[in-house]
């Protein structure tokens, strides 16, 4: 365990190397998150509620949306198909730890340093001049704490799974990039679920990818009320689980074929 | 003339080697077509609840969005700069693309160019096309002209704020996560302009003149008479945007000193 600790706290230190570009960063995130909200008010043209959210709950939505991805963004995909093109993975495999288990630590020491230099920061920026709506309750703040550690969990796991079928592909370019606008598209970044139609919202209930978003967005906006949080931290807890036997499965047979052409 | 040539003899070796990867071809232009849809998707999504947006319709927002397309396949199709500071600066390319007889800034483009990026333009047209004549839009003869000219306004324009950017690779050592940032902040020049608080109206406008790539030149089409000046205002953004950021990359260039690798 604490070759993994140790490894979190190597990437953060990594990261605060070059913590100036995430000055730059805060602004160019307000500027994004400031344009949101004139369009947003511009949707919303003077409606006091669209499905079920008021314009404030719709900003904060969206800001934090922006900021839980600064911390559960990674590119462990990207990393790991890299390594096998360049034939780094064989030696990664003859280290003494799991070759997952580091890639996901990694991705973990990364998100937190974003945690703490890109989203506190930019959220307090952008709650000077805009009208986020924060909950009261420490209770949602608790299962928001929660719901962000799932959305983690489960968007390293895809990466993770994506990764690991670059084993048997070699390149999947395009593949990787599918999975990027996928997520985009119903994760529920770029807008609530809620908004869909209903056989889109009734497909995507059975899809990982709310999971990412949607779920902690709506608790921390308060969309989501009693018997809802828990529902949707129980399907985030779900698809934690459910997400690792494929993983498992793929890793055990593409370690035994593994072919490293060159290194 | 020289720089013609060299440019031709670059496309048609270009062609060679992406005709023989065919496969790599359909996958990208898929996913290029994918991000297209997640942004129509949004649009559609969004107009499923409201009608105007400002007084804009959905489908001159629609048409916005596919006259964006085609200037931002132009961009994307020459100016492939998002990964200059890894490949030139860190990886110490920049040293050879110097030792080349052509400008730095052009070779690099040859070097990285993506024609298939054009096709991006096409879902862009058919965008339009379904688009304006729902709107029943009339267009005259000289209209294919004017949109020729703003369309390499609109490129010029992106591609004058992407050099910039680049150039502060010669400048600052450290890696930059601008580049990602600067794309998604593009995407706000294709909504109305009037919908923003007007210090990000004049930051689109004057700072980082998106705005010039989506809104202004589509209005001259969709015949919004308001942002006529805007609209022919475009050609020369792009000129000055253009002109500024290769005097900043020769700037740059000069201050260069490679990584010693």
């Amino acid at each position: 365990m604490d070759k993994y600790m140790e490894m979190v706290r190597i990437r953060f230190l990594m990261m605060l190397a070059y913590r100036t570009n995430y000055y730059t960063g805060i602004l160019i995130y307000a500027i994004n998150i400031a344009a949101y909200y004139f369009l947003w008010s511009a949707i919303y043209g003077g409606k006091s509620s669209m499905q079920g959210m008021s314009l404030g709950q719709m900003t904060t939505y969206v800001a934090i949306s922006w900021l839980a991805r600064a911390f559960y963004f990674n590119n462990l995909d990207r990393e790991i198909a890299m390594e096998i093109r360049d034939g780094k993975v064989a030696v990664e495999l003859i280290r003494p730890y799991s070759y997952l288990g580091m890639k996901a630590v990694q991705g973990l020491g990364e998100g937190l340093f974003r945690l703490f230099f890109l989203s506190l920061p930019g959220l307090f920026f952008v709650s000077l001049f805009l009208p986020l709506q924060f909950p009261g309750h420490a209770k949602t703040w608790l299962s928001f704490g929660l719901s962000l550690l799932f959305s983690f969990i489960i968007f390293s796991e895809l990466n993770l799974l994506a990764g690991v079928v670059t084993f048997f592909t070699f390149r999947n370019e395009g593949l990787l990039r599918a999975k990027r606008f996928i997520i985009d598209l119903f994760s529920g970044l770029i807008l609530p679920l809620s908004f869909y139609p209903d056989w889109a919202q009734q497909l995507m209930a059975y899809m990982p990818f709310q999971a990412i978003s949607y779920i902690p967005s709506m608790i921390i906006t308060e969309s989501f009320q009693g018997a809802a949080v828990s529902d949707g931290l129980f399907t985030q807890a779900a698809w934690c689980v459910l997400l690792w036997f494929p993983i498992a499965l793929l890793w055990r047979v593409a370690k035994k074929r593994l072919v490293v052409q060159g290194g | 003339m020289f720089y013609v040539s060299v440019f031709f003899q670059y496309m048609a070796q270009y062609m060679k080697t992406k005709l023989q990867y065919r496969t790599d071809l359909l996958i990208e232009w898929l996913s290029d077509l994918m991000a297209q849809a997640v942004n129509l998707v949004f649009l559609l999504v969004v107009f499923g609840h409201t009608t105007l947006l400002h007084g804009w319709s959905r489908d001159e927002i629609l048409f916005i969005y596919g006259f964006f397309l085609v200037p931002y396949a132009v961009f994307g199709a020459f100016f492939n700069l998002w990964d200059f500071n890894e490949r030139y600066i860190v990886q110490g390319e920049m040293d050879r693309v110097l030792t080349r007889p052509l400008n730095s800034l052009f070779q690099i483009v040859l070097e990285r160019m993506e024609l298939e990026s054009l096709l991006g333009a096409v879902p862009g047209l058919i965008i339009m096309l379904y688009a304006g004549s729902r709107l029943s839009l009339s267009f005259h003869w000289y209209d294919v002209f004017v949109f020729i000219l703003l369309v390499i306004g609109g490129a010029l324009i992106y591609a004058g704020i992407f050099i910039s950017l680049a150039t502060i690779s010669f400048f600052a050592d450290a890696r930059t996560s601008i580049m990602p940032m600067m794309y998604n902040i593009s995407s706000y020049g294709r909504y109305p302009i009037d919908i923003y608080h007007r210090v990000i109206r004049y930051i689109l406008t004057w700072v980082l003149p998106f705005a010039f790539v989506g809104v202004y030149p589509a209005a001259y089409f969709l015949d919004k008479k308001e942002w006529y000046s805007y609209a022919f205002f475009t050609p020369v953004v792009g000129m000055v945007c253009f002109t500024v950021s290769v005097m900043l990359w020769n700037a740059g260039v000069r201050r260069y000193r490679g990584t010693g690798s």
